[in-house]
């Protein structure tokens, strides 16, 4: 059904994916978009665990990914809804205006 | 045919994602986003996991990216402006160099490691629900809705007016 490099590619592209998104969260000034950065590393992060069940035979890692959109689920919820507050309070998305822990 | 879509797939999503990164305009991020998870699906099918390549379209592309961009708009989120970057040049320039390293060194492991043939294996909806519901994973799975649960309050009770 599908090639044996399949696996090592893959594993290949999700440690790309993953660079690519901690860079965006180092480099990125808009908050939302260090958010974006976040979900492409963990969506690097579910790539190698589905690689690596395929490689493996076992449903072990596919389980994991499951439970990974799960917390990125409520991760994105509750980090937009942080976001929000925060422009509310301070009228802007630039993560430099955020540097006082004081409300 | 499957390695001519995997590889047109994984281009695309390293594309996609340097469009993530790369845009000044977070809506243009949030579609390379979008483009990214998607074709990441078309891999997750192509490695014999067609629960977790559903779950990626409907979970990450449908809800996730639709909060995202839902977001932005309530927002009307400008583009970033041309000012220096956060801590000036040094400290993207030390992390554009940890990342090479990290890559670099996680790429030369694994461009050695020989690819095996690959076991049997069967991935199908009806194994990942016998999975997710023996006793190994079933309060795990019970403990993720009430994750879930309290994310939706927390989400609620952050956003609100008065906060």
């Amino acid at each position: 059904m599908d090639h044996p490099s399949f696996v090592h590619h893959a594993v290949l592209l999700s440690l790309a994916l993953f660079g690519l998104g901690t860079l965006g969260v180092f480099l990125r000034r808009n908050v939302i978009t260090v958010l974006m950065s976040i979900e492409l590393m963990l969506n690097g992060a579910n790539l190698a665990f589905v690689a690596f069940s395929r490689a493996a035979g076992t449903l072990d890692g596919q389980v994991l990914v499951f439970f990974v959109m799960v917390v990125a689920a409520a991760e994105a919820a509750v980090g937009l809804a942080i976001v929000i507050a925060l422009h509310r309070h301070k009228d802007t998305l630039d993560i430099d205006a955020f540097n006082v822990m004081k409300g | 045919m499957d390695q001519v879509l995997f590889y047109a797939a994984a281009a695309l999503a390293l594309v996609s994602a340097l469009v993530v990164i790369g845009q000044k305009n977070p809506i243009y991020s949030a579609f390379g986003l979008i483009v990214t998870l998607c074709s990441l699906s078309v891999i997750f099918g192509l490695l014999g996991s067609p629960f977790i390549a559903a779950l990626q379209v409907i979970v990450y592309a449908g809800a996730i990216m639709v909060l995202f961009l839902f977001v932005l708009m309530l927002l009307n989120v400008r583009s970033e402006q041309d000012a220096p970057g956060r801590g000036g040049r040094t400290l993207g320039a030390i992390a554009v160099a940890l990342v090479a390293l990290l890559v670099a060194q996680a790429g030369a492991v694994l461009v050695r490691a020989e690819p095996g043939p690959a076991p049997a294996f069967d991935a199908s909806t009806q194994r990942m629900a016998e999975i997710l519901f023996s006793p190994q994973f079933l309060y795990v799975f019970e403990a993720t809705s009430i994750l879930i649960l309290a994310a939706l309050v927390g989400a609620i009770a952050l956003a609100k007016k008065d906060f």
